[in-house]
């Protein structure tokens, strides 16, 4: 393989910021990226994830911090001169040059020589299997075409670092899978360190080597898939990676590592990642797929135990999404092997390690009840 | 496009009969009740462009016995006149010697000062008001202006003499470049904010694409904006060429109306106010129009060779 990714040690972040206007886009964002990693930049809209990567690229100037490879300064050198591929959320493709014209253009502003710009376009035609296409206008192509024209233009002039900026989110749900495989297949053939921006955090789950959370322009927390998926450090983080049960409740009591929780007619154990006073209003983090229904496979776990009536049922493929009301109407999301009927009233158990229970803060927008939060996300 | 016409043909005889009624089937063509809407188009159309186009272009066959005294008996004698006679056909040459130039100052001036003025800053709002504001000016308002500023005792030259710069007023007015100034003041506006609108539909994440490929602002202008502008930057030039090329209150009022800037619409004018000769007015104004066409069709052949297609801006 003749494309190889440039090299550096090490892509340091220090303090990175962007405001516009009075507005703070993005704050004390420090990260230490080692070559060949996969970083995920993940979080909801509006939560600056693009703002850095377009920072991180030279397209907007950072109004504090710097950016260091190796040590030297790379914020004050223009976008352009940076060295970095970049793939952007609509492509961006030239629309009026052909795709090998596409794929040429950045290696044709490096000076490269004709010949040699000839042979690595072709190369990179083939790395995303492009060959029938390579004479047609962007214009001609499919979604999933141009996205593969896209990343080849990013990472034929072997570039320190690669950038994508939500590169599959155009397109559906079957070619998402590819192309994330494909994505992934190139990141490591070619030996390239990218950074990955994403909303969806099963994608980033699945790509990444590590995963940076933001929300509000602030880290929320940095870590593997694995620390993240188990073990988020708040409530908000637990909310993006999927665990949709969300439950206020009161602290009880404290004993050793468990935490007891009441409130709305629950009672539960569960963990708490940071330490919780007991009196405190707490929220209560639990995953559908660790909330499951009572059964003889599935028998009652560390004392925990809520009754419910199934409200939906919803069939998933392999498993049932089941959203069941406690007597007091907080509504739960449980997964089942096989479907309860509706209306049937169903026993719900769940292992206290898999409950988490996180403080709230009075300044959080969670201030707002959940079921003010789940309209508010409605009305969006 | 229905089935049988997108596979194989089928025989009409063959084909499947429609169940669906005849209005309904009508409507799928397009045609039902919301084509009225189309008819004040269509009356204002044949009434004041379709009638008395034809009937001007009849005219012209038509020659004044004196034309046909001069140039011979036939219904030719107004096109013989008008190639023959150097005083009217030479007009052609003066009216492009002023259009031309123009409409390509307007679309060359107005591109970097678009570009530049792509995005936001301070300002901006202003400096776009005062580059258009000059669109409301008349015609005979510019001209007026140009008279006072730039005239032999105007405040242009008194200037330009108080600090020495020149020892004789400069002739600014009354000749051709009066009638190029005044022709920039109304066109450049318009050419501006036409390229304004063609800049802000070219998607800006192609730019930032290039700019992360290692293109300098050189290099992203010359590969990226300009093969996507063209397109408009040549309709801009047509329109532009157009408007100068009708040029005619200011060809009087700043030009030299007799001499340099003897423009065809002012022999048209001429024919048909001092000479009262009509089917000659018409004859010119028929020639503009074919010159019109021609360098229009130029420019369009042109533009027929550049990309065309969607930009991936907000249009």
């Amino acid at each position: 393989m003749a494309i190889a990714a440039g090299r550096f040690e090490s892509l340091e972040l220090q303090g990175v910021g962007r405001s516009f206007g009075g507005q703070t886009a993005l704050a004390d964002l420090d990260l230490t990226v080692r070559a060949g990693e996969f970083i995920a930049l993940l979080g909801p809209s509006g939560c600056g994830k693009s703002t850095a990567l377009n920072c991180i690229a030279g397209l907007l100037p950072l109004t504090h911090g710097q950016i260091l490879i190796d040590g030297s300064r790379v914020d004050t050198v223009p976008a352009e001169n940076r060295g970095f591929g970049m793939v952007f959320q609509n492509y961006a493709l030239f629309p009026h040059l052909s795709v090998e014209k596409n794929i040429a253009f950045g290696l044709q502003m490096r000076k490269v020589p004709r010949d040699e710009v000839r042979r690595r376009v072709a190369e990179a035609v083939a790395l995303v299997k492009l060959e029938q296409h390579a004479k047609k206008l962007p214009g001609q192509l499919s979604g999933g075409q141009q996205q593969r024209v896209a990343i080849a233009r990013a990472v034929v002039t072997e570039p320190r670092l690669v950038l994508m900026d939500e590169p599959l989110s155009n397109l559906d749900a079957k070619l998402r899978l590819e192309m994330r495989t494909e994505i992934r297949r190139l990141h490591q053939s070619l030996g390239l360190t990218t950074i990955y921006v994403t909303h969806d955090q099963e994608e980033a789950l699945s790509m990444a080597d590590r995963l940076v959370v933001l929300r509000d322009g602030r880290v929320q927390q940095v870590g593997t898939p694995e620390q993240l998926h188990n073990d988020p450090v708040n409530w908000h983080v637990a909310d993006f990676m999927g665990y949709r049960n969300l439950v206020d409740l009161t602290v009880s009591s404290v004993e050793g590592g468990v935490v007891t929780v009441e409130g709305q007619g629950i009672r539960l154990h569960g963990t708490a990642p940071e330490p919780v006073a007991v009196g405190s209003a707490v929220r209560v983090a639990i995953r559908p797929e660790d909330l499951v229904v009572v059964s003889p496979a599935h028998p009652q776990v560390g004392g925990n135990a809520v009754g419910a009536t199934v409200v939906t049922v919803e069939y998933h493929g392999r498993e049932f999404a089941v959203g069941v009301t406690t007597p007091q109407g907080q509504l739960l999301h449980v997964h089942a092997d096989h479907p309860p009927v509706v209306g049937s009233p169903v026993d719900l158990t769940a292992d206290p390690a898999r409950v988490l229970v996180y403080p709230v803060d009075a300044a959080d927008t969670g201030a707002l009840s959940l079921e003010e939060r789940e309209l508010e996300e409605v009305r969006r | 496009m229905s089935v049988a016409q997108a596979g194989r043909r089928v025989p009409r005889s063959q084909r499947e009969r429609s169940t669906a009624s005849l209005k309904h089937r009508l409507a799928e063509r397009g045609i039902d009740g919301s084509l009225l809407m189309l008819l004040p188009a269509v009356v204002f159309t044949v009434v004041l462009f379709i009638y008395p186009f034809t009937y001007g272009i009849g005219l012209t066959f038509q020659p004044a016995f004196w034309i046909q005294d001069q140039w011979g008996a036939d219904a030719f004698a107004n096109y013989r006149a008008f190639f023959g006679d150097p005083f009217i056909f030479d007009s052609i040459y003066l009216t492009m010697r002023l259009a031309l130039p123009v409409a390509l100052f307007n679309v060359l001036a107005s591109i970097p000062v678009a570009y530049k003025l792509r995005h936001r800053f301070r300002g901006k709002k202003l400096l776009t008001t005062l580059l258009v504001l000059p669109i409301t000016l008349g015609t005979v308002l510019t001209a007026q202006g140009l008279l006072i500023f730039a005239g032999r005792q105007g405040w242009l030259n008194r200037f330009l003499m108080s600090i020495g710069l020149v020892d004789e007023p400069l002739q600014l007015v009354n000749n051709y470049w009066g009638v190029v100034f005044s022709l920039v003041i109304s066109g450049f506006p318009f050419a501006f904010l036409l390229i304004t609108s063609y800049l802000s539909g070219i998607d800006p994440s192609i730019e930032a694409a290039a700019r992360t490929m290692g293109a300098n602002w050189v290099q992203r202008f010359r590969r990226v904006v300009l093969p996507l502008l063209a397109p408009g930057l040549a309709t801009t030039f047509i329109l532009t060429f157009v408007l100068a090329f009708s040029v005619f209150p200011s060809a009087r009022l700043v030009g030299d109306a007799m001499g340099e800037t003897r423009v065809m619409s002012l022999m048209a004018f001429r024919a048909f106010g001092e000479q009262n000769d009509y089917p000659m007015a018409s004859t010119i104004a028929v020639m503009m129009g074919l010159v019109e066409l021609v360098v229009i069709a130029v420019v369009l052949l042109w533009r027929s060779f550049m990309y065309k297609g969607s930009t991936g801006g907000k249009g």
